[in-house]
């Protein structure tokens, strides 16, 4: 009997891979996402949006005639496994290009994969060192944590002051933006009096931020994404902590605001475009994709897009004008992700070259600061 | 090293400590009674942040009725768990034992994932967040919660297993299960009751944790390392012995972050553990024991 | 012995064969992690199943293995094969010396010491960032060579692991029935009655402990050059619990059921990785039915399984 039934159901699978085969071949992108674990709130409106993304394509009959089929697999937020599903991804679904990982370090373990087996990838996480230097394969979206270090200690040069401490998640994340913030604190003559860090599921942070306090800085910098910073800033309330806090694009979503409350006020942080979207004026060359993604992205989740998915929509995208220009192949779709220029997205205006597989330009991002409970822009 | 800094860390130690000293009660009550280190005890801390923002997010209930609502549905997740994990097999080694809470423990956390999304939220404090000085040092008025219902806790726990019926039939068990069996102690009966406690118990301290360190459906995991850590220093007691070993613990966290290194501090934390151990292998308050056997 | 010697040649045809099967794709990938994960089971099962001592924190001794072969080949240029036995005797002295004080807990208690070594451990990987790469994790170790073949594809790295892993199978067998073997459950059953019949039981505990580590370094050491990249996240408590739990539902004291625990849980995420974010439930909810169905681990499940069903396939035969 059972024996039967495998055999019957072994038929049925047969004849549904053959129905499939009968249609014109998809394009199929492989997708790595942190979906789980500790970078959840990074992976999951990545994976949503790409989804979201790849299924609108289609719909509007896809690219070149073909259409595009995701696969994607969720890390995470371990290395080891964005390695193996890398593999997967290459050896097994035998994808034409990979999206992702979410984080840096995913990131740093599967580009001796992509480099060896030639495939390009688009990563989505920030790290500078991703794309420096330029590696053949490997392009990514996220702004690189270099800018956005830049914006914070140019501001702080212009309001004159120059002792600052520093207070970074102990993630790939905030070692990335710690090794930035140390290698740039010179060049804006700023002497980084306190340096710490914090695990990100710490649920007390008054020990470093008392500390803080005692090192007599003018500012703090902290790195890191939900929901360590939003307890920093609750924290810093509680003891009175006077000075301004800066914090990293790593939290540049409601969800931020939300969650650390009235403590966020007068925050002040770089961001990409996509949570100001509105307030940005008509002449922004980004405005419309922006506007078009943040109102797609509402419709189909019920939440706000915010910049991270905005990695995934570039991703995507990128990917598609590289098809448009005549790449269906790996190898066409690096060669002409390096031709792409001027592509407005939703992280920045991305040109890309064989110098720059990064692609964007300081004005990705813009400095926003929190007042009632919402962004404002710094002039 | 000034005074006010010290007392600050210490503060923020206290009221850390007394949410490991809660969630290790509640470990040892478990332990005491069944033998068994429950390693999804950290989880009921997680379930009674979550329902607490159920109750009150999504069924629009107040605070002072949403707290209550929570506690119970958490103590009705420990007694299932009890049932339908548990009692089956009550004849397993411990070793099974340990991997059953372990499953259940990633099942629970999956199912709170599925119901409500990874996401971190926030609860309102019970009573305003502005900041209360003392002597240079700062606290909000969650910390006071934090301490009072901790202190009632014990209390409560107090009076219960040496003034009642059924707490000292919970002693007899912990000291000799079989022996209690034979005096007409309902053992099955007293194993329920040490989950519906410990689960109770659990979820107050993460209901009252959640202001100040928001939740999340994977906030259970490292809580309940620490209890267990508390229970240890406490030697396995389910008084005041595993109360002074949260304290401890969380007081000496805070301290290590401040004074020494914050990325260490967990390590600082468990190389004391571990000195403890090696001089008083039986907890730092337990009582030597002669091995049966 | 000859049963024992039959079955193992049984055991290593069939990973010799594996391949044949299964070439080319992804699963080769994963029956690689198979052969490691069957290794840190196998010596975790001596100290477990043998010895009757919990360990909650083999994954900082894995952990150690691979970042002291990763740093000393990456950053110090190294050969592999050099740099793989120091540390495993780097390792192996380590926990010597730790398990004279932890091998006198019992219990709970040492469940908690161990748990906070690899807590402790688990914490220097992912602090010194200088030397570690910390969170971010130690990219570049160099892949084992043997001559002019170089283990780069998951073929060669294959029958690396499946050698060594073959290798430690047969030695635990060994063990299992040799005079330090039925010492070692006699230590299990009762320790005060083998200590009276003249058994060092403190000396034989910390030498299975210590003779666990250096297998767990072994494998650590074997993984950081198949990967080429190690990062702490794989090191954490996560991962002991993990492999305590393929060591229990295995079967303890089971060298072949070590590696039915390593395998069925190795090749579980995988597929459950079709129902997406339902995976952790269901795996959960597995978790606690095979103890609950299987309490003596696969490895004695199983067969009983399939006696009862033959029994009962018998039985409405004849009706």
């Amino acid at each position: 009997m059972i024996r039967r039934f495998f055999s019957c159901s072994a038929a049925v699978s047969v004849l549904l891979v053959c129905s499939i085969a009968f249609a014109a071949p998809p394009i199929k992108i492989g997708g790595l996402f942190a979906v789980s674990g500790p970078s959840a709130p990074l992976g999951e409106p990545e994976r949503n949006t790409a989804k979201m993304v790849v299924d609108e394509i289609n719909k509007a009959g896809g690219v070149n005639g073909r259409k595009l089929e995701l696969v994607s697999y969720d890390t995470t937020g371990d290395a080891t496994k964005a390695l193996q599903l890398a593999n997967k991804l290459i050896k097994d679904d035998k994808v034409t290009a990979i999206i992702g990982p979410s984080t840096t370090p995913e990131a740093m373990a599967i580009i001796p994969v992509v480099e060896k087996e030639h495939i390009p990838l688009i990563a989505l996480a920030a790290g500078s060192k991703i794309t420096d230097p330029v590696k053949k394969w490997v392009f990514k979206t996220a702004q690189n944590d270099s800018l956005a270090v830049s914006w914070i200690f140019e501001y702080l040069q212009k309001q004159k002051q120059s002792k600052v401490a520093i207070l970074t998640v102990s993630t790939g994340f905030g070692s990335s933006g710690r090794e930035q913030l140390k290698a740039q604190a010179a060049r804006y003559g700023i002497s980084l009096v306190f340096d710490d860090t914090f695990g990100p599921n710490d649920s007390d942070m008054t020990a470093q931020l008392t500390k803080v306090r005692a090192s007599h800085a003018q500012a703090l910098i902290v790195w890191g994404t939900n929901p360590g910073p939003a307890k920093i800033a609750n924290n810093a309330r509680q003891l009175g902590l006077k000075i301004p806090i800066f914090m990293s694009h790593g939290v540049s979503s409601k969800k931020f605001i939300e969650l650390a409350g009235d403590a966020a006020e007068g925050i002040k942080l770089p961001s990409g475009k996509v949570i100001v979207a509105d307030l940005l004026p008509k002449s922004d060359s980004q405005r419309k994709s922006l506007m078009a993604f943040v109102k797609d992205y509402q419709n189909h989740y019920k939440t706000e897009g915010d910049h991270f998915g905005g990695h995934a929509w570039d991703a995507v995208m990128l990917i598609k004008a590289a098809i448009e220009r005549g790449g269906d192949t790996p190898a066409g779709i690096r060669d002409n992700l390096e031709k792409i220029k001027g592509f407005a997205g939703i992280g920045g205006t991305f040109s890309y070259s064989a110098q720059d597989h990064a692609g964007l330009g300081k004005d990705a991002f813009v400095l926003v600061e929190i007042k009632n409970r919402d962004w404002v822009l710094v002039k | 090293m000034q005074f006010d800094q010290i007392l600050q860390y210490s503060l923020s130690g206290l009221s850390t400590g007394a949410i490991y000293a809660l969630i290790g009660v509640g470990f040892s009550i478990i332990f005491n009674a069944t033998g068994i280190i429950n390693f999804a005890q950290g989880e009921f801390v997680m379930l009674g942040g979550m329902f607490t923002l159920l109750f009150l997010e999504t069924l629009k209930l107040p605070l002072w009725a949403a707290i209550p609502c929570a506690i119970v549905a958490s103590t009705v997740a420990g007694l299932l768990f009890e049932r339908l994990a548990i009692r089956p097999l009550r004849q397993a080694t411990p070793i099974n034992l340990v991997i059953i809470t372990i499953g259940g423990s990633i099942l629970i956390r999956g199912l709170a994932m599925l119901s409500w999304g990874k996401d971190t939220h926030a609860i309102p404090p019970f009573s305003g967040d502005d900041p209360i000085a003392i002597a240079g040092a700062t606290i909000l008025p969650q910390h006071l919660w934090i301490l009072a219902i901790t202190v009632i806790i014990v209390i409560v726990n107090r009076i219960y297993f040496y003034h009642t019926i059924s707490g000292k039939a919970m002693r007899a068990c912990a000291y000799n299960r079989r022996a209690a069996g034979l005096v007409g102690i309902d053992v099955h009966r007293m194993v329920l009751f040490s989950f519906i406690i410990s689960s109770a118990m659990g979820s107050i301290a993460g209901i009252i944790v959640a202001p100040l360190t928001m939740t999340a459906y994977d906030v259970g995991i490292m809580l309940g390392l620490k209890g267990f850590c508390a229970a240890i220093i406490g030697g396995m007691s389910s008084g005041i012995a595993t109360v002074i070993g949260g304290l401890l613990l969380g007081v000496l966290e805070s301290l290590g972050a401040g004074l020494i290194s914050s990325g260490y501090k967990d390590a600082i934390a468990f190389i004391i553990l571990l000195l403890i151990l090696f001089i008083r292998p039986q907890g730092l308050f337990g009582k030597a024991e002669s091995e049966r056997v | 012995m000859k049963r024992e010697l039959l079955k193992f040649g049984v055991f290593a045809i069939l990973v010799l064969l594996a391949p044949l099967l299964f070439s080319g794709g992804y699963l080769m990938n994963v029956l690689v992690f198979v052969g490691i994960n069957t290794m840190l089971a196998i010596g975790l099962n001596l100290l477990l199943g043998n010895a009757g001592q919990i360990s909650l924190g083999h994954a900082g001794f894995f952990g150690m293995g691979a970042y002291i072969s990763g740093i000393l080949t990456a950053t110090y240029a190294w050969n592999p094969w050099f740099a793989m036995p120091l540390a495993a005797v780097v390792v192996g002295l380590l926990a010597f010396l730790i398990g004279f004080p932890i091998l006198k807990l019992k219990g709970h208690y040492l469940a908690m010491a161990t748990l906070g070594l690899g807590i402790i451990v688990f914490i220097v990987f992912n602090e010194t960032v200088d030397l570690t790469g910390g969170p971010s994790g130690l990219s570049g170790i160099p892949n084992l060579t043997m001559g002019s073949v170089t283990f780069d594809s998951d073929v060669k790295n294959y029958y690396l692991i499946w050698g060594f892993t073959l290798m430690i199978v047969l030695f635990a067998v060994n063990l299992a029935n040799s005079r330090v073997g039925r010492a070692l459950r006699a230590v299990h059953d009762s320790e005060v009655a083998a200590k009276v019949l003249g058994v060092n039981t403190s000396l034989l505990k910390v030498q299975i402990f210590t003779l666990s580590a250096v297998i767990s370094s072994l494998a650590g050491s074997l993984y950081a050059h198949t990967m080429t990249f190690v990062a702490p996240a794989s090191f954490g408590f996560n991962f002991s619990v993990e492999l305590l739990t393929m060591v229990v539902i295995g079967g303890l004291g089971s060298v072949y059921g070590s590696f039915l625990g390593a395998a069925l849980l190795t090749l579980l995420p995988e597929f459950l990785r079709a129902a997406h974010d339902y995976d952790i439930i269901i795996y959960g909810g597995l978790l606690m039915l095979m103890v609950m169905f299987m309490p003596g681990g696969l490895v004695r499940g199983v067969p009983d399984l399939f006696r009862k069903l033959f029994r009962r396939g018998k039985e409405s035969g004849h009706a």
